[in-house]
């Protein structure tokens, strides 16, 4: 199935251009770049929140860019069911916006950490993961790069997470402190989905692997 | 009334200030002495240096843009360029690391940018006092966060750069950062006031009271009140850089342009002067217009304010609305602040009143050239002298090899790049760690290599010698990478040029690196010179650092320096030697930085780097490393430790002590692994460009095992547990844990 997604820029994303370069390697994806000053989507199936730093993170991440003027409409597609994907930045800009549940905190050990970890995909059967089964094992081996990837949720949350399969991906060894190896979370319909590693930084054997593939794909073929 | 005080006060000496009078034919008031004194930096003028450097090989086919502009540019073929240049922030980042260091980042990355090129690689070069020297944690720490805050949020990797440590850098630490960035040939762009009538303007942040006088501070040394310069270090704000960055870009794309240049060193002044003297013309700047953060600025303070993240650009007349539209959409400060003019006066006004007048070409082309005095300093035949007698080779060489593979100078520094975003824009194809970052260039089949080297110890030990070597390595780092050498620009880091023994070191670094350019054609596009990295009279030991740039034709010739396979065979390419002159080894276990460091033959390097070509064109090996820092043994591991962890059996055949043939560092080595079918083409090519060529082993599972034939191993040891110390060797070094 053809999708339509649009990748919202936000100032100081920097992942964006990222996002499109990747898609543009599916024929069956077609990209936009949303300004954030926008104020509608357009034609649109799935949203991408791409990864950097917006506004420049100097208050929490995320914080600023939930009052862009184009997340009210990221906001009404998602109560409407629209498919929303969170990367890195753009997941703490899902937790800050209540899309998602949780917060992302600083690194335990406090430092940017950008390196590459191997994933447990904990609920392969959500749109943007049901592919994983077919493409191979139940892990995928993706990069991160984040100073504020530390997961943290209440209690009851972490409960109510677990309990209706929103853990999407759980890291194997954690590298951040983050709260039950929390790699990404997706939303109760399993349509909004944050998670901290980046897959359009490996859909290129070039760049080292191929791993992200199976996410954009999942979301084409489903 | 300029009072010798005042002349002190902007490090500018009487015979400078005689040459002024001359100028002017009257006396300058305080605004233009301080636009002198910063113009007449050492940081801006080259007062010291210029004599040198005009003898370094500068042309060639390949270059676009040699030195001169904000960057240099290379063509690397179907109408593209790469912009690249390296540049110091040595004395900021000692007095305040993080925003020192910052800011450094941000500076080469304007410099890159202002030319029309979106930047797609940083590099650092770090330089740091003794792992005990309790300043130096502190340091390390505050530099690295800076360089990962500024890199990581502009969003451009940091994909390569080296790191040593020596008491020598004890009070001046070294802070060398290096952007490269891809441009159009038909959308380069110059720091040049074309066209007078034409609008000026400022764009970016607004401009502050921080970084005034920076330059002339960088162009001082240091002494134990080196912290009270706090106020001269600027501070980095890279999510307006991320804006100015694009908003630049696009206002390029917009044909609204004439020239345009970063406000670095010195600020505006020294971008509005240099781009004025590029064109012949003159310049008129109404200084009240210039967007301001504090309140009571004056005309001294705007001028000299070393505040980040400005440009100043020249527009087409009738440009105007576009670039404001442009700016007001990235949410940036933009005025219209002069225009070009033709009376070839460089003039500020504040408030309808004139503050400075100064004709432009004197300005900017007649700072003083010095020709200082020079002479060997007094050690250096002392320094030469290595008795070997007082160099037993150790009875435990593994004991050895764990002691040199732990020290933070040799061991792994994930610490450092796993804190910076390197992977970022989606092209670094071998990432940090390798000989070369290579960088994939989106739809293109080409990639960019890119390498920073310097040996100071060689270079202290014999100036000519290590300048060569830095070259040789670097173009030696991109050839085993599988690319081809274009240019490289240079961070030229020296003690003070009054002192007569360090412009003996300078004279004679500049020398190696013009026979070494020479030799291997690879011209000098642009650099940068950082005197005065001295504290209380020590200095640094001679630093030449040299970025370089290499083009892969095909990214498939990529080769990275890890073993890939159990039962590859381990060639040699190279001869072994028994130099071990200011080596790794020699420093870290006998403590002492003595001896002749390495020679290097260019005939031999020449037909190792054809070899190499060879080699990597026809996609024959599966690992190549350049022998450097550690000699053998260490680079040995270094290639055993990639993405999966091997071990190896070598026997070696030659008869040079145990220790010369494990540590010592003989130039124009490179180890490779090779597939065992491959043998026989890669040995007969190796014959055909007469390079001595050995198997010495082979890629094993799990254990490293280096000896003699016929003798008991020298080495052998767990492959898992020398991984294990050389993974912690960094943060235990350094911070202790």
């Amino acid at each position: 199935m053809s999708l339509k997604f649009s990748i919202i820029v936000f100032p100081g994303s920097n992942c964006d251009q990222d996002c499109r370069f990747a898609l543009q390697s599916f024929p069956l994806a077609q990209t936009r770049m949303v300004w954030h000053k926008e104020t509608f989507l357009g034609d649109t199936d799935v949203v991408i929140l791409p990864g950097g730093f917006s506004y420049g993170d100097y208050l929490r991440c995320g914080a600023i860019a939930k009052f862009s003027p184009i997340m009210n409409a990221v906001l009404s597609f998602a109560k409407k069911g629209g498919y929303v994907l969170g990367i890195c930045n753009g997941f703490q800009i899902l937790t800050e916006t209540g899309l998602l549940p949780g917060a992302l905190m600083r690194n335990k050990n406090l430092r940017f950490i950008c390196d590459t970890v191997r994933l447990k995909v904990v609920n392969p059967q959500i749109p943007y993961t049901h592919n994983v089964g077919a493409y191979r094992a139940t892990t995928l081996q993706m990069p991160i790069a984040h100073g504020e990837g530390n997961y943290f949720i209440d209690p009851i949350g972490l409960q109510s997470l677990q309990d209706n399969n929103q853990i999407v991906f759980q890291y194997e060894d954690n590298p951040n402190g983050s709260l039950e190896n929390i790699a990404g979370i997706c939303s109760e319909n399993g349509r909004v989905l944050g998670m901290m590693p980046h897959p359009e930084r490996v859909c290129d054997p070039l760049l080292g692997g191929t791993d992200g593939r199976v996410i954009f794909e999942s979301l084409l073929h489903s | 009334m300029i009072t010798s005080e005042i002349l002190k006060q902007h490090n500018l000496n009487e015979e400078e200030y005689q040459k002024i009078l001359q100028i002017l034919g009257r006396e300058p008031n305080l605004v233009e002495l301080g636009v002198f004194s910063v113009m007449w930096s050492e940081h801006c003028s080259y007062k010291s240096s210029r004599k040198f450097l005009k003898n370094l090989p500068t042309t060639g086919p390949q270059v676009i843009q040699g030195p001169g502009e904000n960057a240099g540019i290379v063509d690397i073929g179907d109408g593209w360029g790469v912009a690249f240049k390296m540049e110091s922030h040595n004395h900021p980042s000692f007095i305040e690391p993080m925003n020192g260091a910052a800011t450094g980042v941000g500076g080469i990355l304007r410099d890159v940018f202002t030319m029309g090129a979106r930047p797609f690689a940083i590099l650092d070069s770090l330089r740091f006092g003794s792992p005990k020297n309790p300043k130096t944690p502190f340091l390390v720490n505050g530099v690295v966060a800076g360089i990962a805050h500024y890199g990581n949020c502009v969003g451009v990797p940091t994909v390569g750069g080296e790191v040593y440590f020596d008491e020598c850098y004890n009070g001046n630490i070294l802070v060398n950062a290096m952007t490269a960035g891809l441009v159009r040939h038909e959308k380069i762009f110059k720091g040049i006031a074309k066209g007078p009538g034409n609008p000026v303007f400022y764009i970016g942040s607004k401009t502050g009271r921080d970084g005034i006088h920076g330059a002339t501070m960088a162009s001082d040394s240091f002494d134990e009140n080196a912290e009270s310069k706090k106020p001269t270090v600027q501070v980095g704000d890279p999510f307006t850089e991320k804006l100015l960055l694009e908003a630049c870009l696009e206002l390029m794309e917009n044909d609204v342009i004439l020239g345009i240049q970063d406000m670095g060193a010195a600020g505006l002044t020294s971008s509005s002067v240099e781009m004025a003297a590029r064109a012949g013309n003159g310049l008129l700047l109404e200084l009240d217009r210039i967007p301001v953060r504090e309140e009571g600025m004056t005309p001294y303070e705007i001028l000299l304010s070393e505040s980040q993240e400005r440009m100043l650009l020249v527009a087409k007349k009738g440009g105007e609305e576009k670039i404001r539209e442009v700016l007001k959409k990235w949410d940036l400060d933009c005025a219209e602040i002069g225009q070009v003019t033709d009376d070839g006066f460089w003039r500020a006004r504040f408030h309808g009143e004139e503050v400075a007048r100064l004709p432009v070409k004197p300005l900017a082309g007649q700072a003083p050239i010095y020709d200082r005095p020079r002479i060997k300093p007094k050690d250096f035949v002392s320094n030469q002298i290595l008795d070997l007698t007082n160099i037993p080779c150790p009875p435990n060489l593994s004991d050895t090899l764990k002691t040199i593979i732990k020290h933070p100078e040799i061991a792994s520094k994930k610490w450092i790049y796993s804190q910076y975003d390197h992977q970022v824009m989606t092209q670094s194809s071998i990432l940090p760690g390798s000989d070369s970052a290579v960088i994939s260039l989106h739809g293109m089949k080409k990639g960019i290599a890119l390498t920073t080297n310097c040996n100071s110890r060689y270079c202290y030990l014999d100036p000519v010698m290590g300048t060569i070597i830095a070259v040789a390595e670097s173009a030696r780092n991109l050839a085993v990478s599988g690319a081809r050498p274009l240019a490289l620009t240079d961070c030229l880091n020296f003690g003070n040029p009054e002192n007569p023994e360090i412009m003996w070191q300078f004279e004679q670094s500049l020398e190696g690196m013009r026979r070494a350019c020479l030799e291997f054609s690879i011209p000098v596009v642009s650099g940068n010179v950082s005197f005065y990295n001295e504290t209380n009279g020590v200095s640094i030991y001679p630093t030449p650092i040299i970025g370089m740039v290499g083009l892969l034709e095909e990214m498939d010739h990529r080769c990275d320096s890890f073993f890939k396979n159990e039962g590859d065979l381990i060639l040699l390419f190279g001869e072994h030697t028994a130099e071990i002159g200011g080596s790794a080894y020699l420093k870290i276990i006998y403590e002492m930085v003595k001896g002749i460091p390495p020679r290097l033959d260019f005939e031999k390097e020449k037909r190792l780097m054809n070899l190499l070509g060879e080699i990597t064109s026809h996609k024959l090996a599966n690992s190549l490393h350049d022998l450097s820092e550690g000699g053998l043994a260490v680079n040995l591991l270094e290639s055993c430790f990639g993405p999966k962890t091997f071990g190896v059996e070598v026997t070696l055949t030659d008869s040079l002590a145990p220790d010369h043939l494990l540590f010592g560092e003989g130039q124009s080595r490179v180890i490779g692994s090779i597939d065992p079918q491959l043998k026989a083409r890669v040995v007969s090519l190796a014959q055909k460009q007469g390079v001595p060529c050995q198997v010495i082993g082979h890629v094993v599972k799990e254990r490293i095992v280096i000896g003699r034939k016929n003798e008991t191993p020298w080495i052998d040891l767990s492959a898992k547990e020398l991984k294990r110390l050389w993974e912690k060797g960094f943060a235990g070094g350094v911070f202790n844990c």
